[in-house]
């Protein structure tokens, strides 16, 4: 099996395996969706040896080259998220195999294959038709899965489908626009013949928005508050982790490509960051805010979102742009899995102390004091402090900040964490004893194991990557991003 | 003007009109056709890049609005249910609270 | 460091590392009531690392020099070094800690959650040693965020309103420190690249401050904000006086060891270190230093005078002891550079003692007031002279440790041609004498009695089979600390003492 074939493993398994669960057995389709997630992992450490041994690994469907056939495409970025998808979706899975509630119902397994192949393949999509198409079924997927959260979480999974749908139609106008210009949709061939500055804007600025939506980018974000609470545990951490990541990578390839051949690629960078900048402190705001575990989380997520697209301007402003596309998305993988970690430790508390509300979360420390240590642990990474994968993310997108001159963002950079890491204390706290009085903890029940072991795994990842990260980043460099496909 | 501008901009007024819709109206049904009239716009902006003159049409934006036909039927198909649920439940839309 | 050290690479610095990291962890996963595994696992490791400690010593005095470096991202490694300096703070971390975790076993005996306070408290020394071992200002940053991180816990632990308060002023003060520390070391690396200390100063950062001298005025003053929170430099001291809440072990670490001692480890690190004596003078940062140390110096003792807890009284003292460090670090002489050095072994030893027995005042007799200690010397009078010899030496006088570092200091300030650091030292010298004599003679001196009674109805009996005044966990510590506090004074000339030690590294600064 040659690295070429090895491409389509990620985007075809889960789907293969989503398809079975639907008929299958609760035990037998979680199982297979953990095998197909480990599998997916191997995978992707199979190809981030093959892309480093030789650079970008391509794929030409059926054998038929683009502009006529579809071309995938695994380079280092593409090798990184597959890998996060892989663990994110294991420990999702791990936890809602071990108790149903955390999965919202049956639906889950084969919603999860389809949202798994959909985001590995927009990982290794090459052209923005396929792109549209793989966002779509990721979005109908994930509206779904958010409304798995039974009648009350209906209307948020409906706030979630209009707003994301509108993005696709804006992103869909931009895969218009960039055929009738070009002539192809396939990227890296759009990039050869775009000459029209103004048309190539308007295509970055539609996809700018589109993908804004998708991923709740201030002042699109109203909805992930309202959807990522309502869902499952299991969804929650699925959305927050990896579905919301689809579209910041397209946004990513679309100005990777596109973004050299027009003049207002960089003030539109520039908004861009302003908009990040905006989201990480209505974000942090609003978490330190908020009084349900879960709705922190989600705000959590929003301000994340700001720092994963603070790269964008920074790649256009510095000398060596390769240092803040690698921070920016060693930023993501960070916050990926230690969302994550989050979200699944949070939904063992709230099961456990039978409210999500922090007040009601008095003494949980005592009985589940390592599920409490990965809301700590994962806060840490968000925090960007080290010796976590976020402060590897943050480090370097400070070089890249410094490289640029950029002081704005760097003081972003380095004052967010302080937020993040308030909100964070803020949720431990909350699980604290009153001073000697441990009768609340005696009455909680611990969850299953797994359910405990999961999230701390997460976290001891984010720590591990965060000591020994030069591995992730000789793979992200080894097919750099901006030097081309 | 030519047929194609007019295609042009009658798409792209409806494509903004569908948007605003959505984003104004309350009632969850209307919301949803005010979102298959804005992609009916983007099916016809799509549909004049179609043309090439004389000969026959460009294959590739057809195949693009087919697809945009399919992926809106199946929006529309899960929204309807979720938009029943929602009703359903005597629950006013926008009053989810985080 | 002379020219003829030799380097080898070694995994041993790793294992110093380890000799905490591994009980943490093992710890984190013991059940409460398996006090006996705890204790030994505790013990173990404090043991292990004062052991490897005292073999390393003789070999890094002969000029030999242990490197562990392994990469970190591409072009930036994490790397490890046992030079003199280094093993200097480790050696004080690993004796002190010993101590420490003797007396907080008994401390907290029969108290809650104690396999969580002695996982981070494990953890803590772990950050110190990797502080202490860093040999590049990247190593130092994420060791020194890592001390923030693991103290919070030991600060919050009773979990009380008074604690938890306590712990989030210190972690509002240390993390934003954090961030000035991380915009130095970021943008000295980004200008110079890696930052290795070298003593003596790196000639990259000299090439660098002749290049563009404002910048690095700027990223020195920074980097000396990101340390000097920790340092408890004046006014980023306030921290330290809430953080007493914490349980006596606790203050006793912070104050002797982990925190305060990193602080100002990292201080001269960056003044010597990475800057150069001659180099930070001349961009003005050096008189700076000093006049910001010799402010706290005085503020801290004038603001200890006022206090009547006595755990406060301390905290402040420590605020004013610690930038006597600071200051010798700010003169330009070798002898200077030595006090400073020393003083880090003296006051760390003179600090903890006072903060044990502070500690087995409360917890034997509940006292915490200086006004309550009336007469208990003849109550606790093992307790008593361990204090009174330590509150002696923080005084000066010969022949307590204390005195070697005020005299070495002194000396300092007129072979650097400063004069006016004798009067700030002689001012200092008064004022802990007006807040320490007062305490001593409260404690040895009978209150005055209306009945016929003797004072014994005063306090109430040991209530111990012993006989002893409190248990011995907790009075074998200070007495062995109060006791090198005299053997560092007495024995100063000895080969190996810390003041001959500190005079090896003060001179390794001058190249």
């Amino acid at each position: 099996m040659t690295a070429s074939s090895l491409v389509l493993v990620p985007v075809f398994l889960p789907l293969v395996v989503g398809a079975l669960s639907a008929v299958l057995s609760r035990r037998a389709a979680a199982t297979l969706t953990v095998v197909a997630a480990a599998v997916t992992l191997v995978t992707a450490v199979l190809l981030g040896i093959a892309v480093l041994e030789s650079g970008p690994v391509p794929l030409e469907v059926a054998g038929w080259a683009p502009p006529v056939g579809i071309l995938l495409a695994a380079d280092g970025l593409s090798v990184v998220m597959i890998g996060l998808s892989a663990v994110a979706v294991l420990a999702a899975a791990l936890v809602a195999a071990a108790d149903d509630h955390f999965a919202g119902g049956h639906a889950f397994w084969p919603l999860v294959g389809a949202a798994a192949a959909a985001v590995n393949g927009v990982f290794v999509a090459r052209d923005v038709f396929t792109a549209f198409v793989l966002l779509e079924l990721l979005t109908i997927a994930s509206v779904a899965l958010v409304a798995l959260g039974g009648a009350r979480s209906a209307a948020a999974a409906l706030r979630y489908l209009f707003v994301a749908v509108t993005g696709s139609l804006f992103f869909l106008l931009a895969v218009a626009l960039t055929y009738g210009h070009t002539g192809t949709v396939d990227l890296a061939r759009a990039a050869e013949r775009a000459d029209d500055t103004v048309i190539v804007g308007a295509i970055i600025a539609l996809t700018v928005v589109g993908m804004a939506a998708k991923t709740a980018l201030f002042p699109l974000h109203s909805w992930l508050p309202v959807a990522h609470p309502a869902a499952p545990t299991a969804v929650s951490a699925l959305l927050s982790a990896l579905v919301i990541k689809a579209s910041i990578v397209i946004l990513w390839r679309v100005i990777e490509y596109l973004g050299p051949h027009t003049d207002i690629a960089a003030p539109l960078a520039t908004v861009v960051g302003i908009a990040g900048a905006a989201a990480v402190l209505w974000g942090g705001i609003l978490a330190l805010r908020r009084d349900r575990l879960k709705s922190i989380i989600a705000y959590s997520t929003v301000a994340q979102v700001g720092y994963m697209v603070l790269l964008i301007p920074l790649v256009f402003a510095a000398s060596d742009p390769q240092v803040a596309w690698v921070g920016g998305i060693l930023i993501t993988v960070a916050h990926g899995v230690a969302k994550a970690a989050m979200f699944l430790a949070a939904g063992a508390l709230a099961s456990a102390a039978g409210t999500s509300q922090l007040d009601g979360l008095e003494g949980t420390i005592s009985r589940m004091p390592w599920t409490v240590a990965a809301i700590g642990l994962a806060g840490v990474s968000l925090a960007g402090l080290p010796p976590t994968l976020g402060f590897v993310g943050k480090w370097m997108l400070v070089q890249a900040s410094l490289d640029a001159g950029a002081w704005w963002w760097l003081a972003l950079l380095l004052g967010g964490g302080l937020l993040t890491f308030a909100y964070t204390a803020r949720m431990v706290k909350a699980t604290f004893n009153p001073p000697g009085d441990f009768s609340r903890a005696r009455e909680l029940t611990r969850p299953a194991r797994t359910v405990t072991i999961v999230p701390l795994a997460l976290a001891a990842v984010s720590v591990v990557l965060g000591v020994i990260p030069w591995l992730l980043i000789e793979v992200l460099s080894a097919a750099p991003m901006g030097g081309g496909a | 003007m030519t047929t194609l501008q007019l295609f042009l901009y009658a798409g792209a007024f409806i494509l903004v009109l569908g948007v605003v819709a959505t984003m104004l109206v309350r009632d969850l049904i209307r919301r949803l056709i005010a979102l298959n009239v804005a992609s009916g716009g983007v099916m016809l902006l799509l549909l004049a890049l179609a043309d090439r003159g004389d000969g026959e049409p460009d294959p590739v934006p057809q195949a693009l609005v087919l697809t945009g036909i399919v992926v809106m039927a199946a929006v529309t198909g899960i929204a309807i249910v979720l938009a029943r649920r929602v009703e359903r439940l005597d629950d006013d839309l926008e009053e989810v609270e985080p | 460091m002379n020219d003829d050290t030799v380097t080898v690479m070694s995994a041993l610095p790793v294992v110093l590392l380890l000799t905490s990291f591994v009980p943490a962890l093992l710890i984190f996963a013991l059940r409460e009531k398996q006090t006996v595994l705890r204790t030994t696992l505790n013990l173990a490791g404090a043991i292990a690392k004062v052991v490897l400690v005292l073999v390393l010593i003789p070999r890094v005095v002969a000029g030999e020099e242990l490197r562990t470096e392994f990469t970190w991202i591409p072009g930036l490694d994490i790397v490890f070094v046992t030079d003199t300096f280094s093993l200097f703070f480790v050696a004080l971390s690993a004796g002190l800690w010993l101590a420490t975790t003797i007396y907080a076993v008994g401390y907290l005996e029969g108290s809650p959650n104690r396999s969580r306070f002695f996982g981070f408290f494990s953890l803590c020394v772990t950050a110190t040693v990797g502080i202490a071992l860093a040999g590049n200002l990247l190593t130092f940053l994420i060791f020194f965020e890592l001390l923030t991180l693991v103290t919070y816990p030991l600060v919050a632990h009773r979990g009380t309103r008074a604690a938890l308060r306590g712990a989030r002023i210190y972690l509002a003060y240390t993390l934003s420190g954090g961030v000035a520390l991380l915009l130095g070391v970021a943008w000295l690396t980004f200008e110079v690249g890696p930052v290795e200390f070298r003593a003596g100063g790196i000639p990259e950062v000299a090439e660098f401050a002749a290049r563009d001298p404002l910048a690095a005025t700027v990223i020195g003053a920074v980097l000396l904000l990101g340390v000097g929170v920790k340092a408890a430099l004046f006014p980023l001291h306030g921290w330290l006086p809430i953080a007493m809440v914490a349980p006596a072990p606790v203050s006793a670490l912070l104050h002797a060891v982990a925190v305060v001692k990193a602080g100002a480890f990292g201080i001269i690190r960056i003044v010597e270190d990475v800057y150069g004596l001659a180099l930070f003078a001349e961009l003005g940062m050096l008189q700076v230093l000093a006049v910001v140390a010799s402010v706290t110096i005085v503020y801290g003792s004038v603001r200890a005078l006022a206090q009547d807890d006595l755990k406060k009284r301390l905290a402040y003292s420590t605020v004013s002891q610690v930038s006597y460090i600071a200051l010798g670090a700010a003169l330009l002489s070798p002898i200077a550079t030595a006090g400073a050095i020393v003083h880090m072994v003296n006051q760390g030893f003179m600090k903890i003692t006072l903060f044990f027995c502070a500690g087995l005042f409360a917890e034997e007799l509940k006292l915490s007031k200086i006004s309550q200690l009336a007469g208990v010397g003849r109550r606790m009078p093992v307790t008593s002279a361990a204090f009174t010899v330590a509150a002696l030496g923080m005084i000066g006088l010969p022949p307590f440790a204390g005195f070697i570092s005020k005299w070495a200091l002194g000396l300092g300030g007129l072979d650097a041609g400063q004069p006016w650091v004798i009067a700030v030292l002689l001012t200092s010298t008064i004022l802990n004498a007006a807040y320490f004599l007062p305490i001593i003679a409260t404690i040895w001196t009978s209150p005055r009695s209306e009945a016929d009674g003797s004072d014994d109805d005063a306090f109430p009996a040991p209530a111990r089979r012993s006989g002893w005044e409190a248990p011995a966990s907790l009075l074998m510590p200070a007495v062995a600390t109060a006791l090198f506090v005299v053997l560092f004074g007495v024995a100063a000339g000895w080969d190996y003492s810390p003041w001959v030690l500190a005079q090896i590294v003060g001179e390794g600064a001058w190249p």
